[in-house]
Formats: C-alpha cells, sequence, structure tokens
C-alpha cells in the first residue's frame, strides 16, 4: 500500500487520530479552545518549519522568526492595503518569504555552526528594522492593524478549519520532503558535512534548500498568523521571537519529524496556563528551558522513544 | 566646501550631511558622541569577547548582567543614596557574586555540548534574570543623576560638551590598556591565554582549569556590570534595555573578532561611528546601519577584523 511506504503504521495512525481530534474541536463549542487550538496549529507549523534546518541540515538558525514576519506582514499589507484577494494574497506572501530565505540563504551557507546563526541572526534584524521604521507601509512599533480578512475565513469555526488545512497540508508536504532523498541528503550533511561533500552531495546547495523550504513555510505560518490576529506586530521579527520557536523546536525534540509541533503545542498551552496563575511566565520558560538542556536534551519526543523502549525490553 | 554644502543640501537633499559639512562643531559633537557611546558598548562587550575567547560561549546573558549592574547602580546611588561611585563598585560586586552562581551551577555543565545548547542555556538565564529584575525594580523607567562634579560641561574649544560623556571618553581606553596589561603581564592573564589555547593541557600541567574559567567568567560579567552603571545616567534603567544591548554587543564582538580584546575596542567604535553619523545622514535608519556592517564583515571575514580563522568552513 501506498501510505504504508510514506509513513509507518503506527506514525500514520497517531497522525489519523490528531486531526480527527482537531476536526471535532469546534464542535465542543469553545471560543477559547477554538482560538487555542489556531494558535497552536499556527506555532507548531512553525516549528516543524524550523527543525527542517535545525534538525535535518544540522544549522542554528537563530532569525527564524524573519520569514514569519515577512509572510505576515506581506499577506497583511497586500490584503490590506492594496485590497488583493485572498489567494493571490497568500500566494504573494509564501512566495515572499521563500525569495527573502532564497537570497539570505545564499549568503548564510558560506558558514556555519556559531557564525551562521550570528548571520541569521543579523538578517532577522534588519527585517525587525525594516518593519520598525518603515512606518508607512507596516505601521512601525504602532504594528499592523485591521487586516481585512477576506469574507469566507471571518467566522472563528471557518479559519479554524482553514488552519487546520493549511497547517495539515504544509506538515504533509514536509514530512515528504524530510523523508525523501533530499531528506536524506540533509541528515548525511548534518552528521559529517566533510564526509557527505566526498560522496558527492553539493552540500552548500543542500543547506541552501533545507534554509528556502525553513523559510517558506514559517511564511504560511507567518501569513497565518496575521490573518488570525487581524495584524502584525514588530515583535514577530524581533530576535526574541527566533528564540521562542527554537526552545518550541528544541523541547519537542530535533531528531524527530513530529517532536516541534509537539514542543510548540506543550510550550504554548503551558504558557496560557501559567499565565492564569502569574504575571511571570519567561521565569517559568527559562526553568523549564534549564530542564531540557539539563536533563532531556533529546527533547519530549526523545524521552517517549526512550520510556517506550524500556518498556519493550520490561515486558 | 561650500560647493559640496549646496551639493548635499540641494542635488542630495539631504539637510543632515549638509549640517556635517557645513558646521565643523556640529561633525566635532557627533564625533565625540560616537566615541563616547563606542566606549561604553566597549566595556560590555570586552566582558563578552573576554568570556567567549576563554569559555567558547556566547553568552546571551550578558544583556541582562549589563542591566542588572544599571538597576543596582539605581537602587544604591538613588534608592540608598550612598553615591553615584558606590553604586558602580557595587554594580561590579553585584554581577562578580552573580556570575559566580550561574557559572558553577549552570555553565559547567555545558562547555562540552554543542553550541546549540549552550546558546540556548545562555538564553534561559536571560528568561530568568529579566524576570527576577521585574519582581525587584517592577516595570518603572528610572531616572539616575550625573555623578557629583560631572554634571556640566567643558568648553573644548570648538564647543562645549559634557563633563560625563568625556569621562567615558577617558574610562574606555584605560580599560582597554587594562585587560590588555592584564593579559600580557600578569601570571592569571598568561593562563587565560594558556586555556584558550588548549585548556586540557593546562589542566594536565596541574592547572586548575576550572577556577581559570571561573575567574575569567566573573571578570567578563563585572564589566558589564560596570557598563550597565556607568550607562544609567543617559541611558534609564527600564526593562528591555537587556534586548537591544545584547544584539549590539554581538555586533561589536563579531565585527571585531570573537575573543580580541583589541578587535572589540575597535568595533566599538566602529559601531558608534556608523550609528551616530548614520542617524544625521540617513535619519531613522540608524538602527539597521549596524547590522549591514555585521553582514559585511561576516561575509568578507567571518571571524572578525581582529580575529583568527578557525577551523575548516563551508
Amino acid at each position: 500500500m501506498e501510505s504504508v511506504r510514506v509513513m509507518p503504521r503506527p506514525v500514520a495512525a497517531v497522525c489519523a487520530v490528531v486531526v480527527l481530534a482537531l476536526l471535532v474541536v469546534p464542535l465542543l463549542d469553545s471560543r477559547y479552545l477554538i482560538d487555542l487550538f489556531t494558535e497552536i496549529m499556527i506555532y507548531a507549523l512553525f516549528a516543524l518549519s524550523l527543525n527542517v534546518l535545525i534538525g535535518y541540515s544540522g544549522n542554528v538558525s537563530f532569525g527564524h522568526a524573519a520569514y514569519f514576519a515577512i509572510g505576515g506582514y506581506t499577506c497583511a499589507i497586500l490584503l490590506t492595503t492594496y485590497e488583493w484577494g485572498f489567494a493571490p494574497a497568500f500566494a504573494a506572501a509564501v512566495i515572499a518569504s521563500a525569495l527573502a530565505a532564497g537570497l539570505v540563504a545564499w549568503f548564510c551557507v558560506r558558514l556555519t555552526d556559531i557564525y551562521f546563526a550570528m548571520l541569521t541572526l543579523a538578517f532577522a534584524m534588519v527585517v525587525w528594522g525594516v518593519a520598525f521604521k518603515w512606518r508607512s507601509v507596516t505601521g512601525g512599533d504602532d504594528g499592523f492593524v485591521g487586516v481585512s480578512v477576506p469574507a469566507m475565513l471571518d467566522s472563528r469555526i471557518g479559519f479554524y478549519y482553514f488552519t487546520l488545512a493549511a497547517t495539515g497540508l504544509s506538515a504533509a508536504v514536509l514530512w515528504l520532503i524530510c523523508h525523501s532523498a533530499f531528506g536524506r541528503c540533509l541528515v548525511a550533511v548534518r552528521e559529517n558535512r566533510i564526509r557527505a561533500g566526498f560522496v558527492g552531495i553539493n552540500t552548500r546547495l543542500m543547506r541552501w534548500w533545507a534554509f528556502v523550504v525553513a523559510g517558506t513555510f514559517a511564511g504560511v505560518a507567518g501569513a497565518i498568523f496575521g490573518m488570525f490576529h487581524r495584524g502584525m506586530y514588530i515583535e514577530s521579527a524581533f530576535w526574541t521571537e527566533s528564540a521562542t520557536v527554537l526552545i518550541m523546536t528544541l523541547l519537542g525534540g530535533i531528531y524527530s519529524f513530529f517532536g516541534p509541533a509537539i514542543g510548540a503545542a506543550t510550550l504554548f498551552v503551558l504558557e496560557r496556563l501559567t499565565n492564569e496563575y502569574t504575571e511571570y511566565w519567561p521565569i517559568v520558560l527559562g526553568m523549564i528551558l534549564v530542564g531540557i538542556l539539563l536533563f532531556l536534551p533529546d527533547g519530549l519526543a526523545g524521552l517517549a522513544r526512550k520510556l517506550a523502549s524500556y518498556r519493550s525490553r520490561g515486558g | 566646501m561650500e560647493s559640496l554644502v549646496r551639493f548635499a543640501r540641494e542635488e542630495l537633499g539631504n539637510p543632515g550631511l549638509a549640517t556635517l559639512l557645513d558646521q565643523p562643531s556640529f561633525a566635532f559633537i557627533q564625533v565625540l558622541n560616537s566615541v563616547s557611546q563606542g566606549m561604553n558598548l566597549f566595556i560590555i562587550a570586552s566582558g563578552l569577547s573576554l568570556i567567549f575567547g576563554v569559555l567558547r560561549v556566547i553568552n546571551f546573558a550578558h544583556g541582562a548582567f549589563y542591566m542588572f549592574g544599571a538597576y543596582i547602580l539605581y537602587s544604591v546611588a538613588e534608592s540608598y543614596e550612598l553615591g553615584f561611585w558606590t553604586g558602580v563598585v557595587a554594580a561590579a560586586a553585584g554581577l562578580a557574586a552573580m556570575s559566580i552562581v550561574i557559572e558553577r551551577g549552570l555553565f559547567r555543565f555545558i562547555y562540552d555540548k554543542e553550541h546549540l545548547m549552550q546558546l540556548l542555556l545562555t538564553f534561559a538565564v536571560v528568561l530568568i534574570l529579566t524576570d527576577l529584575a521585574k519582581m525587584i525594580w517592577g516595570t518603572d523607567q528610572y531616572s539616575v543623576s550625573y555623578p557629583d562634579g560631572f554634571g556640566g560641561a567643558v568648553d573644548l574649544g570648538l564647543t562645549r560638551y559634557p563633563t560625563y560623556r568625556l569621562l567615558l571618553i577617558v574610562v574606555g581606553p584605560v580599560i582597554l590598556v587594562g585587560l590588555m596589561l592584564f593579559t600580557a603581564r600578569t601570571r592569571w592573564g598568561r593562563l587565560t591565554r594558556a586555556a584558550t589555547q588548549d585548556r586540557e593541557m593546562l589542566g594536565a600541567l596541574g592547572v586548575n582549569v576550572p577556577m581559570i574559567y571561573t575567574g575569567v567568567f566573573i571578570l567578563g560579567s563585572a564589566l558589564a556590570g560596570i557598563g550597565g552603571a556607568l550607562a544609567a545616567p543617559f541611558n534609564s534603567p527600564t526593562p528591555g534595555m537587556d534586548a537591544t544591548i545584547i544584539v549590539d554587543c554581538f555586533v561589536i564582538v563579531i565585527v571585531g573578532g570573537l575573543g580580541s580584546i583589541v578587535g572589540s575596542f575597535i568595533g566599538a567604535l566602529i559601531y558608534g561611528f556608523v550609528f551616530n553619523f548614520g542617524s544625521v545622514i540617513v535619519p531613522n535608519w540608524q538602527d539597521v546601519f549596524p547590522f549591514l556592517i555585521l553582514l559585511v564583515v561576516l561575509l568578507w571575514r567571518p571571524w572578525g577584523l581582529f580575529g583568527r580563522p578557525e577551523g575548516e568552513g563551508a
């Protein structure tokens, strides 16, 4: 069967259950839950996209928020200021993110490790600077507010199903990309760049493509985010946002495809819960992060795997 | 010159550039602003660079250390009225104490881990420290007055200039020379340099390497505290000041070359000039220029102006 070859059966089963569960969420008729899950799906896609770069190709980007913001701002501005239709605006936003990622990646793949991270950070801060200072177009630090969302996405439930479809489809495409020959090449590059080069892989080109794929899907997430919040704010491009999505990815586990999505959901729910008791969410997040780094280096997905293997050995 | 000024004003439509060319005193003030801002940044960035040189950790929490320095100065100098200079000493001492806890309690465990892990651990420290600062000092913006005798301005012939900013222009080079003498002439400095070269060999020779790590971390963090304290009179302590300063410091240490003290000095000067002249010539976009410089340097010499290339390239 085709589907068995593409995805191992247990993973496919879990995916089906998750999708089914997400499909029925609106039936619970809770605005809170619908909004919560919409946002979780957006961040899950954002984190999944970053993991193509980090988990699969081994390049730590510290400026991934830039492509999220470019997608978000482009979509919001085209819809509102230029009154484009939904489809062209959304497509243009994704293309803009892909082009920006392609341009930045062209420079960044020349460097590795810490210098790569710093260069992505520098480019992201330029994007942030443009969003901040190009007030006439982006609204500067007041944010770009009052995004005119197309009528069909105006209802809460409609938007929820749109988000589910868009993120689900994107995740599926990302899965196919990561499990293709290209994905295997990325892993080879991550494990040993020099040897990968010796066997004939164009490592720079592979890393460039990984960067473009990551940026493109971050743009998808950003475009949905902007429409969901009816606005884009410069905080979305600031380096702290890049750090947040990096934490989500790491919390879930970078050596697993769905890990980052789990990380995003966990972190997001934790943030909501913490905020009900205290305004000091960052300190909680900081402690969670210390805990992961010192005790759970492979993230939640790694922990689950370890538990599973422990149980199968015991039983 | 006349025609240049007219060219700038009329053809380029750039009044800022025209004033720079037209009025020597205005240009002179910009130079002094650039140097004094650069020197303040140098004090902070040199600590970051020093720590990276030995510990090989890029410390995101350095900005938070700077913020704590500014807050501690405010509390000591303004709330308890113990005087400005006591505040500076207290900021250095406070940061030294904090850094011992952080280095021994956290950083020690990740020296052999990947860079990603290290970056994120330092980011965790940022999250914890910024919230702690919020718990202790709230979200107000505090104003700090200039130390006695440094509130006025000095006549420099071309123009009058604030005494306090001139003080910074003097303090920066003093710290540069101090750090250079320390690394070149003292036993501790020599051990520090040896630790950057080969920590295992140094340990095998019977040197207490973990102690050197702690010592360097204390020194670097104290420099951030001093930088924050000295910045407090013109950069009112407020939440969020850590997030902006840390990226400025990254720009400086990478432009100058990670681990190089002279590099940080030159990097800080470049930053000061680019920022100040940038804000006159292309107003509003000064925040972006330093990053453009960083882009150019990273692409041209990723190891920085005064750094050394390490390992193989991409």
